[in-house]
């Protein structure tokens, strides 16, 4: 699996409060809500974000309520990955939940520029910038985990685990 | 290599002898929690697996609490999917108006959790209970479902940050003040995927309400859980409360801490987490040039009646400054009853306040208290992200209800100080 596109880039501490702000949390329809992803942060993603971008971002990145409204829409909105340096766990857990792809590394978070065209590949974890040309390597998830991503999501996972019994 | 306090309660839970941090395990649960924004995510997500009974209907909690009574047609639509599921499942612990509560000031108060615990939430300040001596997680829609669905749920063991308290606390600081010191020390992922263990010899000055607002600021560290050890004033406070009968863990003598902060009670002055993040903390005192627009005390984090009888003793026989909005929520139904029957409503009508009955509302700027452009609040609440409580360009300040109390009689951002 992997996913190609252009580079949203975002500083520390992005909360999910800028993400979805609550205002929209009135209804769980993943597609309204993708509308409003970003939006405190940056009014123009929604509107432009493609099949394929890419999220950047610094420390800390989906920290602060547990509203899995947040990874949601951005999955929602077209985004294939969101590489920062690092994950607020509730998030964290949230996106491997519902299969959003995420990956932490510190450097490609660091030197990846906004705009810049970017090749992730999930199973090797490789992140490409195709502008600059250089590659990084992010750390590939457990298995247990990359389980959970395989069957579609922890539900998904689940459900055939208990349909076996 | 010893556990700690949350190692242990993970291990029993996993039916496993020991755990150690970075181990994934599979936990079973006491409880499941859900609220009115995260249960329908968590509705749509069990009912597309396939899934068609609860766990156990005891188990499974479900409160309406963030846009109740409903705001606007959609928040009632919200609403209606938790009662419909509500009803389908039996669950027993569904909460609707008239009976509801903020839900981390209602599990406890109602007996619902209880040491030893291992419980999840929907609800990114589950992480509150830790303050019963239970292991208490927020999570998000999916992982409810599941739990809601097999009665367990995955962790990774955590790493654990020992804080340990000595002394006692000042009159005019609380748990709060303690919270938003230790936030502003470590910043806002100091704790990222840990636990912060309480220990020390001040654990025992501290009151029940006190280590309720501590716990449920862990997350805003980014911790995984807070967690104070049990003793008298936790048995106290479950003594004919709770439901199921507390189980009493203790951290072993060697265990394993990867980093320790001491906090000296007596040290802490009233703190104030300053815009836009709660590690950016200053000493009261120090902004009273902050001049604010409103006053919110309430929330999962100060909505008890320690809070209230705060509030009460700084507006009793006060009024509320010319131009400053006073908006105070009494986080339960009996605590507000209590207010009615203590005075205190009357006393806070008096000084101009409104008072509402629980929300968690203008916290996360839904409604009841959303501020507009260039707007200021002082708020009792946990986060002041850009944003938070209404309009991009307003302003959110954190403090503890004395110190919330006291500017809102003085119309900018004051410590309070005894008559």
């Amino acid at each position: 699996m992997e996913t190609k596109g252009r580079v949203f880039k975002y500083p520390d501490n992005v909360d999910t409060d800028v993400i979805i702000p609550a205002r929209y949390l009135n209804t769980p329809d993943a597609k309204e809500l993708s509308l409003h992803c970003m939006e405190d942060i940056d009014k123009a993603f929604a509107a432009n974000v493609q099949p394929g971008d890419v999220i950047v971002a610094g420390w800390n990145f989906g920290c602060g309520s547990s509203r899995e409204h947040a990874p949601l829409a951005i999955k929602t909105c077209g985004t294939g990955c969101v590489i920062a340096k690092s994950f607020a766990r509730i998030f964290y857990r949230n996106a491997i939940n519902i299969g959003l792809p995420i990956l932490e590394c510190e450097a490609a978070a660091e030197e990846i520029q906004a705009g810049d065209e970017v090749q992730v590949d999930f199973d090797t974890g490789v992140i490409t910038d195709l502008t600059s040309g250089k590659a990084y390597k992010a750390q590939p998830f457990p298995s247990f985990i990359q389980n959970i991503i395989a069957a579609g999501g922890l539900l998904q996972s689940l459900k055939k685990e208990q349909d076996h019994e | 290599m010893g556990m700690t306090m949350t190692q242990k309660i993970l291990a029993a839970h996993a039916g496993l002898d020991a755990v150690s941090a970075g181990q994934l395990i599979r936990a079973k649960l006491d409880i499941v929690l859900g609220n009115d924004i995260t249960t329908p995510v968590a509705v749509q997500e069990f009912e597309k697996a396939g899934f068609d009974s609860v766990f156990d209907k005891d188990r499974v909690v479900v409160v309406l609490d963030h846009f109740v009574p409903n705001k606007d047609i959609k928040a009632a639509e919200q609403s209606k999917t938790c009662r419909e599921f509500a009803c389908t499942h039996c669950v027993s612990h569904f909460y609707d108006v008239g009976k509801m509560g903020i839900e981390h000031a209602l599990l406890p108060e109602q007996g619902i959790v209880t040491a030893g615990d291992c419980i999840i939430g929907a609800d990114s300040h589950t992480c509150t209970y830790g303050a019963l001596g239970a292991f208490s997680t927020g999570v998000g829609s999916t992982d409810m479902a599941a739990g809601m669905a097999t009665g367990e749920a995955w962790f990774k063991v955590p790493s654990a940050m020992q804080i340990v308290l000595t002394g006692s606390l000042p009159a005019d600081c609380s748990g709060k003040d303690v919270i938003l010191t230790i936030i502003g020390m470590i910043g806002v992922d100091g704790a990222l995927y840990k636990s912060m263990e309480f220990t020390g010899s001040g654990v025992q000055s501290l009151s029940m309400d006190d280590r309720l607002c501590i716990c449920n600021m862990a997350i805003e560290a980014g911790a995984k859980n807070g967690i104070f050890p049990v003793d008298a004033v936790t048995m106290q406070y479950l003594e004919g409360r709770a439901e199921r009968k507390p189980r009493i863990f203790t951290a072993d003598a060697d265990a394993e801490y990867e980093s320790a902060v001491e906090i000296n009670l007596s040290q802490i002055v009233p703190t104030v987490a300053c815009p836009h993040l709660p590690e950016n903390t200053h000493p009261a005192s120090t902004l009273h040039d902050v001049k604010i627009d409103q006053v919110v005390i309430g929330s999962c984090t100060n909505g008890r009646l320690e809070d209230m009888e705060a509030a009460y003793k700084v507006l009793n026989g006060k009024q509320i400054a010319a131009g400053v909005r006073c908006i105070i929520i009494p986080g339960t139904m009996q605590i507000l009853r209590e207010c009615v029957e203590r005075g205190y409503y009357t006393a806070f009508i008096d000084a101009g306040a409104v008072v509402s009955t629980p929300t968690c509302g203008p916290c996360l700027g839904g409604y009841m208290g959303v501020l507009a452009a260039g707007e200021r609040c002082i708020s009792t609440t946990n986060r002041n992200f850009v944003g938070r409580m209404g309009h991009t360009e307003s302003e959110v300040y954190l403090a503890s209800p004395l110190t919330a109390a006291a500017s809102a009689v003085a119309g900018y951002i004051t410590e309070y100080r005894e008559a």
